[in-house]
């Protein structure tokens, strides 16, 4: 019985070795002897992530061929949710490549300890401000900021300027109109929150706060309720009835719309609001304990290659951090690029998020 | 015995207890103190009483609005009964953010409530009671209908025959062969609401909380872990106490039964109470559990430029979803059926071998181990998900990317249904069958055969029916586990709903709407296989 199970075993490596050799093609042998009994493991590379990890299936086969590596992807819930997975396997990862720690984590991740310095190749191509760990142990992947979107007919039908700004929003001419995310269970829920503490400080942010409450603001738990529910000028939150014009979402939610639209519209339904930005950069790291670290290089070379960076934006709606990648067409007609997003150092954000998150959470929801 | 302790053991307790060691385990040994820390939180206290009240009101409302459901289920014989059976249990399986979404668009701002009556509900705490009403429906008409459409109803004509009133005789005949079915149910709907998860999220809002939400945060979000775990510790308290209680009041009262053949109790309607009672259900279920799902086909249907199909070809499509999925949405319907299959079988065979195990046997060993088979559904789905990737991790157990896992996982949470509604009617089955067989020679195993099969067959499918639409709608643990090549339809939905884009709106609505229509066939095929289908009841 176990004789046989081992014979089958050993057949299926070969047989498995075999395909990813084929796949190669010729000319393209790389540095690893052809062993049929370590094919299967070093030959597949594992990119753990959350669930918005997307890339074009060309673009990946490409990279596959390229490289002899077979790509396996694992995504396992939100992005907080898959990064203290990682943390809690810490040593035993389940994979050799984490993408998706964004700056308002990375102190977590990397007090952990979880991945091994690597400096990808290209990272010199990487726009400089986005590079926050020298000893590059996480290297950045994508940007995306959140931001207020408005509904654009309302504000017509209103005959109403749609706000702009953070001090906007508490004026009177906008009581009632927002709805926002709960920070404590919302990574745009919280990026909304570090954009007054960037803005207003750290003194400065509940008196804000405050003021925002008394203006009527409505905290829903998710994303997925106050965009596609409580939002008027959402597809979505027009099927449900949403009364809210201004919702905390992603500066690429607009040109989402129009590309979602169905006939696509001429223009996207939707605006930001410039001034109320947080930005958000996404991190990818080579896995301490990984099985197939020379792969998990490849991959991390390839996550910061033109090719991968140019495909993104359409894929996970997020820009690239390369200096020279072009935008699609629909980000540069429908999208709007934010100058002067509000920051906040991570080690800042690391010391006192759950802090900040609490104070929040009895200030407004409670 | 040993095969689900085995089962138990290594796919829920070990995991359970080694994310909770995790959390209140450090350097300087067990941190014991963290307990008395947290639970003397005032937040965590609120947490704790919310979580409690609402789980009670919610089982009352249960049982007040689906017991008379359940008597018309199991005497009355009308037109599209099998039908409407499995279309109350298809709540079930619908994710609840999808389930949420519809129940708001009747009970919130500008729903059906507020445009007749100018009520809404959706601040407040009623929402949610009315959708754990909406949810669990099925649990009570299910258990306690399916027993009791095996009650004889001479017994009861017998009493009144001999003197008693209708309602004495109902009290003292039907009433105590119900009891423990109806104490076993309304069990799991106390279960069900005590660890309500996504129904307290989107109708509560942030202000609400229950322990399972708050599990969920502190682990998935703040990984802080020694809060988890004692909030964990307090959810298994809370469950022992209440199977201690439900343990209490079946002894009381078991007592074995005389079960017969549905198909012979059943009968239509006579006399205006009887239809009218008929009538009174049929319209709380068309307007709790029918209208919201209605909603729901409305808006799948509701595509640019008039109603039609236009979202659900999209689902054929792999690159409609922006790349959201390396297969299309729709190969998700058969990666569920499968995993929802296996997990039924897994469910059924630890299940049934449990059950019978604890008809067999008494003890404090064995009512420790019924309580162990509950403890699933009131242990949230992140607590086990993280438990598994700690300590499943090495060969040969390293199933943390096998979809093995996927399986298994939801067969924990079906486990308890199976368990839950074979045991009162195991137990019912008079011993003395079991013994007059033996004495004529019969193995124990040609016993059970012979005596118990034919008795419980129809609670084994009742059980399977459970256990796969549970498998079916499980989104909690399986959101941590499922290969993206191969996302489960809950697990589809929600990645169609975390984008923007009427396209994805409208094809998370379509796909929400297979799933609703997947889980009714299902269970309507369930209820056909059958295998004597002359002694049937329809």
């Amino acid at each position: 019985m176990s004789t046989t199970k081992k014979i089958a075993g050993a057949a299926l490596a070969a047989a498995i070795g075999v395909t990813t050799l084929s796949a190669c093609g010729g000319g393209d042998a790389k540095d690893k002897p052809a062993g049929a009994s370590d094919a299967p493991k070093s030959k597949t590379v594992t990119l753990v992530s959350h669930d918005s990890f997307n890339v074009t299936d060309t673009v990946l086969k490409e990279f596959e061929q390229q490289s002899g590596y077979t790509v396996k992807v694992l995504k396992s819930g939100d992005a907080g949710a898959a990064l203290n997975q990682e943390i809690l396997t810490k040593g035993s990862p389940r994979g050799d490549v984490f993408f998706g720690v964004d700056n308002t984590l990375l102190s977590r991740a990397l007090d952990n300890g979880i991945f091994t310095p690597y400096e990808a190749k290209g990272l010199g191509e990487v726009k400089p401000e986005y590079v926050l760990d020298k000893e590059h142990r996480v290297t950045p992947v994508d940007s995306g900021d959140i931001c207020v979107n408005y509904d654009k007919q309302y504000f017509a039908d209103k005959k109403l300027a749609p706000p702009q700004t953070l001090d906007d929003l508490i004026k009177p001419e906008y009581k009632n109109l927002l709805v926002t995310e709960n920070a404590a269970t919302s990574s745009p829920g919280l990026g909304f929150l570090l954009a007054s503490v960037g803005k207003y400080g750290e003194d400065g942010w509940k008196d804000y706060w405050s003021k925002l409450k008394a203006n009527g603001v409505e905290v829903v738990d998710g994303w997925e309720q106050a965009y596609n529910e409580r939002f008027s000028g959402s597809a979505g939150g027009k099927k449900a009835k949403g009364d809210r014009p201004l919702v905390v979402s992603y500066a690429s939610s607009p040109p989402v719309e129009v590309l979602y639209g169905e006939p696509k519209p001429a223009e996207a339904p939707t605006g930001v609001s410039t001034g109320t930005c947080f930005r958000q950069v996404e991190f990818a790291g080579l896995l301490k304990g990984a099985k197939n670290e020379e792969g998990g290089k490849a991959l991390l070379d390839f996550l910061v290659s033109k090719k991968f960076q140019e495909d993104m934006p359409l894929q996970m709606f997020v820009n690239p951090v390369v200096k020279d990648a072009k935008l699609p067409e629909l980000f540069t007609q429908h999208g709007v690029v934010i100058e002067k997003p509000e920051n906040v150092a991570p080690q800042t954000i690391a010391k006192n998020r759950d802090q900040w998150v609490k104070a929040w959470s009895s200030l407004v929801v409670k | 015995m040993a095969v689900p302790l085995v089962f138990f053991g290594l796919f829920f307790a070990y995991p359970v207890a080694a994310i909770v060691g995790r959390g209140l385990k450090t350097q300087d040994g067990w941190q014991f103190g963290r307990i008395g820390e947290v639970l003397t939180q005032p937040d965590i206290a609120d947490v704790l009483w919310f979580t409690t009240w609402q789980a009670l009101a919610s089982t009352v409302l249960t049982l007040v609005i689906a017991l008379p459901g359940a008597y018309v289920f199991a005497r009355f014989e009308f037109p599209g009964k099998q039908l409407l059976r499995a279309v109350v249990t298809v709540p079930f399986v619908l994710p609840t953010v999808v389930v949420g979404t519809a129940f708001l668009a009747l009970v919130g701002r500008g729903g059906l409530l507020d445009e007749v009556w100018g009520v809404r509900l959706d601040t407040t705490v009623w929402a949610i009671l009315l959708a754990h009403v909406f949810f669990n429906y099925a649990v009570i008409v299910r258990t306690v209908g399916g027993l009791w459409a095996q009650l004889d109803p001479r017994q009861e004509e017998a009493a009144r025959v001999l003197g008693a009133g209708r309602f004495a005789a109902w009290r003292r005949v039907t009433l105590p062969a119900l009891a423990p079915s109806v104490a076993a149910a309304s069990l799991m709907v106390f279960l069900f609401t005590f660890s309500s998860f996504g129904v307290v999220q989107i109708l509560g809002g942030p202000a609400y909380s229950t322990l399972e939400v708050e599990v969920y945060r502190q682990t998935a979000q703040l990984l802080d872990l020694p809060t988890a775990a004692v909030l964990t510790l307090v959810q298994f308290a809370a469950v022992g106490m209440i199977l201690a209680v439900h343990a209490w009041t079946v002894r009381k009262r078991e007592t074995a039964l005389r079960l017969v053949d549905p198909g012979r109790t059943a009968h239509p309607p006579r006399g205006w109470a009887q239809r009218s009672l008929l009538g009174g259900v049929l319209l709380t279920v068309a307007l709790l559990i029918v209208a919201p799902l209605a909603v729901l086909v409305e808006r799948s249907l509701d595509a640019p430029g008039g109603y039609g199909f236009g979202f659900y070809r999209a689902l054929q499509d792999a690159g409609a979803g922006g790349g959201t999925f390396l297969v299309p949405p729709l190969e998700a319907i058969w990666n569920s059926l499968q995993y929802a299959l296996a997990a039924t079988a897994i469910a059924l065979l630890i299940g049934g071998l449990a059950a019978a195990a604890l008809t067999r046997r008494a003890g404090r060993f064995v009512r420790g181990f019924d309580a162990l088979l509950m403890l699933p559904l009131g242990v949230s789905a992140v607590t086990v998900g993280f438990g598994f990737l700690i300590t499943l991790d090495e060969p040969p157990l390293d199933l943390r990317t096998s979809w093995i896992l996927v399986p298994l996982a939801q067969a924990l949470v079906g486990v308890p249904f199976v368990v839950r509604t074979m045991l009162p009617v195991l137990r019912a089955v008079d011993a003395r069958l079991r013994e007059a067989a033996a004495v004529l020679g019969a193995s124990p195993l040609r016993a059970w055969r012979e005596v118990d099969l034919p008795l419980v067959r129809r609670a084994l499918l009742i059980a399977a029916g459970f256990a796969f639409a549970v498998s079916l709608g499980e989104f909690g643990a399986t959101v941590f586990i499922a290969r993206p090549d191969r996302p489960t339809l809950p697990v589809a939905v929600a990645r169609l709903l975390g984008r923007a884009g009427e396209m994805n709106y409208g094809q998370a609505m379509a796909l929400s709407t297979i799933l609703m229509l997947v889980c009714a066939v299902s269970l309507l095929v369930l209820e056909r296989l059958r295998p004597d289908k002359t002694s049937g009841e329809f």
